[in-house]
C-alpha cells in the first residue's frame, strides 16, 4: 500500500501539465479575446473618479471619432511601470487617446504615481473591487484593448507594451482602424 | 565571419551534448569503461564549444554589430559598455545561451573536481547532463537562434529601455542561473540514484555541496533583483510578488528544503527518498521557472517576448525531465534502503517540519502565482493574485518555521530530551517577549510588527544561546579558544544563515512598520521636514549623459548642525524613446534609508514633485541576506565537503561491476 505514495508527486505533476497545456493549446495567443468580447462594443460601466484627473466615461469613448486604447494599470504592478514610458510615448509622440483603468489599488499611491512619472491618460476610471475588469475580461495587468473609432473592442494586448509592440502590433493596427470605414 | 562560427559552434556544442548522453548509457550496456569514461572528454568539449559560441554573440553586442537580428533589437550603439555586454542576456535568446553557459561550466566543474566518484555514477550523471544540455542547446537552435542575420543590416539598434539600464539588473541573471542549473547537478545525482538504486551516505556527501553552492548563489541572485527593483522602480518598495520574482523564489524554497534535508540524510542515513525528491522538484522549479517567464502561459511582465511555438518545446522539455524524473522515482524511491529511525521530537524530526513548511511555501506560491490559470480553467472567471494574497498565506507559514529555527538546533539528533532543553527555551522566550515589550513601548506598533521583532529577537538569541553553550563547555580560557576555532566551518555557517534571516526579519519588519512617506511639490529654497532630517531643495541643474538629458536636483540633508549629506535625484529624458524616467537618490545609512525621487516639473510655477520616503533599517535586509550568503559560503569551505570528493580511491576500483 505504502508504495503508491510514491505515485502522489508524479500525479500532481500531471494534473499540473493538463492544466498548463490547456492554457497553451486552448488560448493558443493569450492576447486573442474570448470570442465574447471581439468586435463587441465596449461594455457599458460606471466607474468612480480617481483624485483630480478625468473621469473616464462610456460618453467619452463614444463620442470620440478615432481609435483609441484602453489600459488596465495598478501601481502596484510592475511592468505597469516599465510600460508607462510607452504609454506616454504613444501620447506624445503619436498623439493617441489613451484611456485608463486603475485596477485594485491603493489610491493615493496611483495619484502619486501619474504626479511623479506623467499622466498619459486622457481621462482614467477607478476599478476598487475588480468587478469591471472581470466584465471586461482581463486577466491581469496591464492588458490594453484597442478601440475602433466606434467604441468597439478590436484587439487585446496583454502584459506590458513594449517599443516593439508599438512597432509591430499597436500602430499597425490603430492605422488599420483609420482606414477602415 | 565570429558570428557565423559562434554559430556554427553552437550546432557543433548539439551533437557533442548528444553524444555525452548517449555514449554512457552505451557504455553501461555493453561494459565498456571507455565509453563510460568519453563523458568527461564530452563535458570539456561542450564547455569550449558553448564559451566560444558565447563569446561571439557578446563580441557582436560590445562591436555593436547592428546586421546581426537580436543585437539590432536589443542594443544601442551609444549604451555604455557594460550595458553592451551586459545587454547579451537581456533578452530571451541571450538569457538561454547564458543558461547553456552556466550548465557547460557545472558539467566541467562536476568533471574536473570529481574525479574520485565512481566512474559508473559520475558519467550517469554527466549523461544526464548531456540531455538536459541537448534539450536546452536544441531549444535555442530550433527556436531561438541567437545568431541570425538581418537584411538589410539596420544602421542603429532600437534596444533601451532605460529601466532596464542599472547594474543590479544587468548582473543579477548570471547569479540566478549560477542558482538555477547549479541544481542540475542535484538533480542528475538524484536521477542517478534511482537508476542505481542506491543512495548511501557516500553518495549524499557528494550532493551536499551542490545544494549548497546553487542555494547561495540563489540567494545572491533574488537579493540583486530585489535590490535593483529597490533602487530603480522608485517607490520604495523590495518585494512585489510579481511571477517573475516569484520563479526564482520557488526554487530557492524548494533548495532550502533539500539543504536542510540533505543534512539530515548525510548525518543519519534517512529521509534520502525525501531528499531525492526535493533534488527533482528543486530543478523542476527551475524549468518552471523558465517556462512561466518565457512561455506565455502568464502573461506578465519583464521585457521578453512570448511566443506560443516555444511554450510547447518547454513544456516538452517539462514533461521529460520533471514527469520522467517523477516516474523513475515512483517506481524505484520505495527500492531505496529505508534508513535509520528517530523520535519526532530531535533533529531530525524538527528538520522533517521545516522541510513540510518549505515545501507548503513553495506550493502556495505556485499557487499564487498559477491560480489566475486554474480559476480560468475552472470557471469562466479571469482573475489576477496580487501581494495581499501572498502576505496573508505566506507569512503565517513562515512564523512556526523561524519559531522552530530558534531552538531545533539545540535538539539532539535521533532523540531528543525535551526536559533538557526546556529551561532555555523558556528563558529565551521569555527574554525576547521582554525586549520587544520595550521596543514597541517606546515606539508602538502594531500586532504584526510585535510578532516581526520577536520573531527576529527570538532567532537571534536562540542561536546565539546554542553557539556561546557549545564554546563555554570548555572549562579554561585556552579549552574555549580551542573550541572557537576548532568549531566546524559547516556549523559556522548555519548560526551565519540563521543570524541573517533574523536580521532580514527585523528590517524588512521595521522598514514596512515604520515607513514614512511624503509627497509635495516644492521649488527652489523650500524644506521638508521627515524625522528630524531637514531636506532643503537648493538647485536645480541641467545635465547630459550618453543617451539621456536630465534635471538634477540638489538636495542638502541635515540631520543636525554637524551632519550634512547631499542627495541628487534627476529627473532624464531620452530622447531616442521620448521617455521620461526618475532617478532616485538614495541616502543609505546603517539604521535608515532617505529615498528621494524627483517627479515631472510644472512648467507654469517651476515647481517639481517630489516624493520622500523614509525607512528605517531598511538595509538590515541587505546584510541579513549578506550573512545567509556568507553561512552558504562559509559551510562550502568546510573541510568535509572536499574529503567527500577525495578520500574515494578504494572505491574507484568498484565502479563497474
Amino acid at each position: 500500500m505504502k508504495k503508491y505514495y510514491y505515485y502522489i508527486p508524479l500525479i500532481t505533476f500531471i494534473l499540473l501539465i493538463l492544466f498548463f497545456s490547456r492554457q497553451l493549446f486552448l488560448n493558443k495567443d493569450p492576447s486573442h479575446l474570448p470570442s465574447v468580447m471581439l468586435d463587441e462594443s465596449f461594455p457599458k460601466l460606471e466607474f468612480n473618479q480617481l483624485a483630480k484627473y478625468n473621469l473616464l466615461t462610456i460618453e467619452d469613448i463614444f463620442s470620440y471619432d478615432k481609435p483609441s486604447l484602453v489600459n488596465v494599470w495598478a501601481s502596484w504592478c510592475v511592468p505597469c511601470k516599465i510600460e508607462h514610458a510607452n504609454l506616454m510615448l504613444l501620447k506624445n509622440k503619436h498623439s493617441i487617446r489613451i484611456y485608463g483603468i486603475n485596477y485594485k489599488d491603493n489610491l493615493k499611491k496611483a495619484d502619486e504615481i501619474l504626479n511623479l512619472d506623467g499622466n498619459p491618460f486622457y481621462s482614467i476610471g477607478v476599478d476598487s473591487s475588480g468587478r469591471i475588469a472581470i466584465n471586461l475580461g482581463v486577466y491581469g495587468v496591464p492588458e490594453t484593448f484597442i478601440l475602433d473609432r466606434n467604441g468597439k473592442i478590436r484587439y487585446r494586448h496583454v502584459g506590458p507594451i513594449l517599443e516593439y509592440d508599438i512597432r509591430e502590433t499597436i500602430l499597425p493596427i490603430l492605422t488599420k482602424l483609420e482606414q477602415d470605414d | 565571419m565570429l558570428v557565423e562560427l559562434g554559430h556554427f559552434c553552437l550546432a557543433l556544442a548539439l551533437s557533442v551534448s548528444i553524444l555525452q548522453f548517449v555514449l554512457p548509457i552505451i557504455g553501461i550496456k555493453l561494459k565498456s569503461t571507455r565509453a563510460l569514461a568519453t563523458s568527461t572528454y564530452s563535458s570539456y568539449l561542450f564547455f569550449c564549444l558553448v564559451s566560444f559560441s558565447f563569446i561571439s554573440l557578446m563580441w557582436a553586442y560590445i562591436s555593436s554589430d547592428f546586421s546581426v537580428a537580436l543585437v539590432a533589437q536589443n542594443s544601442h550603439s551609444l549604451k555604455p559598455l557594460i550595458y553592451k555586454v551586459t545587454g547579451v542576456w537581456g533578452n530571451h535568446e541571450g538569457s538561454l545561451m547564458l543558461w547553456i553557459l552556466v550548465l557547460s561550466l557545472y558539467s566541467l566543474a562536476l568533471s574536473i573536481i570529481g574525479k574520485n566518484i565512481p566512474l559508473k555514477i559520475k558519467s550517469i550523471v554527466l549523461s544526464v547532463q548531456g540531455l538536459i544540455a541537448s534539450a536546452f542547446t536544441g531549444f535555442i537552435l530550433f527556436t531561438s537562434n541567437p545568431f541570425l542575420r538581418l537584411l538589410p543590416p539596420k544602421l542603429e539598434g532600437e534596444g533601451f529601455n532605460p529601466i532596464l539600464q542599472d547594474i543590479g539588473l544587468a548582473i543579477h541573471p548570471p547569479f540566478l542561473y549560477l542558482g538555477y542549473v547549479g541544481l542540475s547537478i542535484t538533480f542528475s545525482f538524484s536521477i542517478a540514484a534511482l537508476i542505481l538504486k542506491q543512495a548511501d551516505s557516500i553518495w549524499i556527501k557528494w550532493v551536499r555541496p551542490w545544494a549548497m553552492l546553487s542555494w547561495t548563489f540563489l540567494t545572491i541572485g533574488i537579493a540583486l533583483g530585489s535590490w535593483w527593483a529597490y533602487r530603480e522602480l522608485g517607490w520604495g518598495g523590495w518585494w512585489f510578488w510579481d511571477p517573475v520574482e516569484n520563479a526564482s523564489f520557488m526554487p530557492w524554497l524548494a533548495a532550502t528544503a533539500l539543504l536542510h534535508s540533505s543534512i539530515v540524510a548525510e548525518k543519519r542515513n534517512t529521509l534520502k527518498a525525501w531528499t531525492i525528491l526535493l533534488a527533482l522538484i528543486a530543478f523542476s522549479f527551475s524549468l518552471l521557472g523558465t517556462f512561466i517567464v518565457r512561455s506565455g502561459v502568464l502573461v506578465s511582465v519583464h521585457a521578453f517576448a512570448s511566443d506560443p511555438s516555444r511554450g510547447i518545446y518547454i513544456l516538452l522539455m517539462l514533461i521529460l525531465f520533471t514527469g520522467g524524473s517523477l516516474a523513475l522515482f515512483a517506481k524505484n524511491a520505495p527500492k531505496l534502503k529505508s534508513g535509520n529511525m528517530f523520535s519526532p521530537i530531535s533533529r531530525e524530526g524538527a528538520i522533517v517540519i521545516n522541510n513540510i513548511i518549505f515545501s507548503a511555501a513553495a506550493a502556495t506560491v505556485l499557487l499564487g502565482t498559477l491560480y489566475p490559470i486554474f480559476i480560468d480553467a475552472l470557471t469562466t472567471n479571469k482573475v489576477s493574485v496580487g501581494p495581499p494574497y501572498f502576505e496573508s498565506v505566506f507569512i503565517p507559514l513562515m512564523v512556526p518555521a523561524i519559531l522552530l529555527c530558534g531552538f531545533s538546533p539545540m535538539l539532539t539528533w535521533k532523540r531528543a530530551v525535551f526536559d533538557n532543553i526546556y529551561e532555555r527555551i523558556i528563558f529565551i522566550f521569555i527574554v525576547s517577549i521582554l525586549i520587544t515589550s520595550f521596543l514597541i513601548y517606546i515606539r508602538n506598533g502594531s500586532a504584526m510588527t510585535f510578532l516581526g521583532i520577536f520573531l527576529s529577537i527570538w532567532l537571534f538569541l536562540g542561536t546565539i544561546y546554542d553557539f556561546f553553550e557549545r564554546i563555554l563547555r570548555g572549562k579554561s580560557f585556552n579549552e574555549v579558544a580551542k573550541r572557537i576555532v576548532s568549531y566546524p566551518r559547516s556549523a559556522y555557517g548555519m548560526s551565519f544563515a540563521h543570524i541573517g534571516v533574523s536580521i532580514f526579519i527585523l528590517g524588512a519588519t521595521m522598514s514596512t512598520a515604520y515607513k514614512t512617506e511624503i509627497e509635495t511639490s516644492v521649488q527652489i529654497g523650500d524644506k521638508i521636514i521627515v524625522e528630524n532630517k531637514e531636506l532643503i531643495f537648493e538647485s536645480i541643474k541641467q545635465n547630459q549623459g550618453p543617451n539621456w538629458l536630465a534635471d538634477v536636483a540638489t538636495f542638502r540633508i541635515s540631520h543636525n548642525e554637524s551632519d550634512i549629506s547631499f542627495l541628487y535625484p534627476e529627473r532624464r529624458f531620452y530622447p531616442a524613446s521620448q521617455i521620461n524616467t526618475s532617478e532616485p537618490a538614495i541616502l543609505s545609512r546603517l539604521f535608515y534609508d532617505l529615498y528621494i525621487v524627483l517627479g515631472e516639473k510644472d512648467i507654469k510655477n517651476k515647481n517639481f514633485a517630489v516624493r520622500v520616503y523614509y525607512s528605517p533599517l531598511l538595509n538590515f535586509i541587505w546584510i541579513g541576506i549578506a550573512f545567509m550568503a556568507f553561512g552558504g559560503i562559509l559551510s562550502l569551505s568546510d573541510k568535509k565537503h572536499r574529503v567527500s570528493y577525495k578520500t574515494l580511491r578504494k572505491n574507484r576500483n568498484l565502479s563497474i561491476k
